[in-house]
């Protein structure tokens, strides 16, 4: 603790008292809910490949639009939006799905090194890509996300009944008249947009430790279809909020320990899981 | 009335005659048990009620009305059955997620239809099975729980494609008997496909044999007989028939045995099959 002294005198102010932390702490949060709430969907479904391969996809998008002069962020949702629907339109076997999926994140990435190639602005905005910047979150994207949250957040509850019986039962449900394929396409582009913004906190390399953590933990912990859901959305808000506040406090990445949490949790529910049995 | 019935109906499925020609009805309340070799047609003749595979020419009516998708006086379980089976979620929610999966829009379960739900899992004695985790539960249990599916929304036909696969002998039984009183007390017809005779020949009321794209149907000892199943077949087909049990057949070979070897590994030890315990 002696050398504590300098570190305090800086980081007693509170952090809420910052703007840029106020504003990071809303664009977390509003990310968070969506990546953990659509996040326990793509475990449930087992298409957590599906939305890997989309945050490269969104790599390219967001660096092409650069390239081009447009913003980073309609680069990114418009590209992982358009792409999920094209993953969703693309075959529905498991194999088949595989192969589309793997093919076009070899060409989002081989785009995405050319645009990197001709991109000259430097290597911070591309890091600020691959491992997240909510702390370069402003106001007016605070907005977009939030506005996109909500959008994305209503159309999965219009389509979450069809959704789930869709994923545990797929040949039940096509014979009772469900357009499996439709919503299987209509998730997928959800699953775009959760992406795109999560990439906007934790980045796109780190897209998985908001999205596929705690819905796994959650899936780990509860029995119940709604009791996981907000389970995860829960998990993965206190983990960004977390992962922000320890980084406002030790100085190091806010993506590290989003991460980190994320890791944490899901050792701690396999270990509840074990004890459950 | 009948429950579903087959005029002249063609089937074709990658330039394959699944169904060449084939005529039948079952009549209202009436159980069928569905027989035939791998590849006859079971599942495409129930996917072909359902509305999922289109009948190239003939005619097929549901209660006397002509097939639709999504058709709510159906109930249906189907073959493959597996993506549930390593899921940790209850098995009533998996049933309440079908029960209102068919609509769009947000909504949560009313009284209703929980009650319907409890009603339908109490029919075939799962009730408590689906406060389980479908992922702990036995083949035999986890089957009873599904079942219970193709209850809801009352439906005045069944279709049960290959319910008894990889069960053995005691959940056979259970299931066969579960359908004959789900028969008698609601007055449901019930289509039931099997592999094996054995197991529903006390229970049925008729046998609806498919082969080479025909179907016949009748009482057992009409049908499974020697003359009527080499027809179907293509081959010389014997049946023995000791006291309630039929073995069909084919030179040396039994056929229905033969065809389908699924045994399910780990049935005395249902409830410890899949995770270390800490």
């Amino acid at each position: 603790m002696s050398m504590g002294t300098a570190i305090r005198t800086i980081t007693t102010t509170p952090m809420l008292e910052y703007d840029f932390m106020r504003t990071a702490f809303m664009a977390s949060g509003v990310a968070a809910v969506l990546a953990g709430t659509v996040g326990f969907f793509l475990v449930l479904r087992g298409q957590t490949f599906a939305g890997h391969a989309l945050s490269h996809v969104g790599f390219t998008g967001a660096t092409g639009a650069v390239l081009f002069g447009l913003s980073p962020l309609a680069g990114l949702v418009g590209f992982t939006f358009l792409s999920g629907i094209g993953m969703g339109l693309f075959g529905e076997k498991l194999a088949e799905r595989d192969v589309a999926i793997g093919m076009m994140l070899s060409l989002a990435r081989g785009l995405g090194l050319l645009f990197l190639h001709f991109y000259t602005t430097g290597a911070t905005q591309a890091a600020a890509l691959l491992f997240g910047n909510v702390l370069g979150v402003d106001e007016s994207a605070l907005a977009t996300l939030a506005l996109l949250s909500a959008g994305s957040l209503a159309a999965l509850a219009w389509i979450v009944r069809p959704l789930i019986f869709a994923s545990l039962q797929p040949e039940l449900a096509e014979a009772r008249g469900v357009p499996v394929r439709f919503v299987s396409t209509a998730f997928l582009a959800i699953v775009g947009v959760a992406v795109a913004e999560c990439s906007q906190i934790v980045g796109i390399l780190l897209v998985f430790t908001l999205m596929v953590g705690p819905a796994a933990a959650a899936q780990n912990l509860s029995r119940r279809l709604a009791g996981g859901v907000f389970l995860a959305a829960a998990l993965a808000l206190a983990e960004a909020l977390g992962g922000l506040t320890l980084a406002f406090y030790t100085d190091w990445p806010t993506s590290f320990w989003i991460t980190a949490l994320s890791g944490l949790i899901y050792l701690a529910s396999l270990a509840g899981r074990f004890r459950a049995r | 009335m009948s429950a579903l019935s087959f005029d002249n109906v063609t089937i074709k499925l990658g330039g394959r005659d699944i169904l060449s020609g084939a005529s039948f009805d079952i009549k209202d309340g009436e159980f069928v048990g569905t027989l035939g070799p791998n590849g006859a047609g079971k599942t495409t003749l129930m996917r072909a009620a359902l509305g999922l595979v289109p009948a190239a020419s003939g005619a097929i009516a549901v209660l006397d009305r002509p097939v639709t998708r999504g058709n709510a006086d159906i109930g249906y379980m189907p073959q493959t059955r597996l993506a549930v089976a390593g899921l940790r979620i209850t098995g009533w929610d998996i049933v309440a997620s079908a029960a209102i999966g068919g609509r769009f829009g947000f909504a949560g379960l009313d009284r209703a239809t929980r009650r319907e739900i409890d009603w339908a899992l109490d029919e075939v004695g799962a009730r408590e099975l689906a406060r389980r985790s479908i992922g702990e539960l036995s083949g035999g249990e986890r089957q009873l729980v599904l079942l219970s599916q193709a209850l809801i929304g009352k439906p005045r036909l069944m279709m049960l494609d290959e319910p008894l696969i990889s069960l053995d002998p005691a959940h056979q039984r259970s299931v066969v008997e579960i359908a004959r009183r789900i028969c008698d007390d609601l007055r449901i017809a019930i289509l039931f496909s099997a592999h094996e005779l054995n197991p529903l020949v006390n229970a049925i009321d008729r046998v609806l044999y498919l082969g080479g794209g025909q179907a016949v149907i009748g009482a057992v000892g009409d049908v499974v007989t020697g003359p009527v199943l080499s027809h179907l077949y293509g081959a010389d087909i014997e049946v023995v028939h000791i006291k309630d049990r039929y073995f069909v057949m084919a030179g040396d070979v039994d056929v229905e045995r033969d065809a389908h070897r699924h045994d399910e590994h780990g049935h005395g030890h249902s409830h410890d099959h899949d995770d270390a315990h800490a």
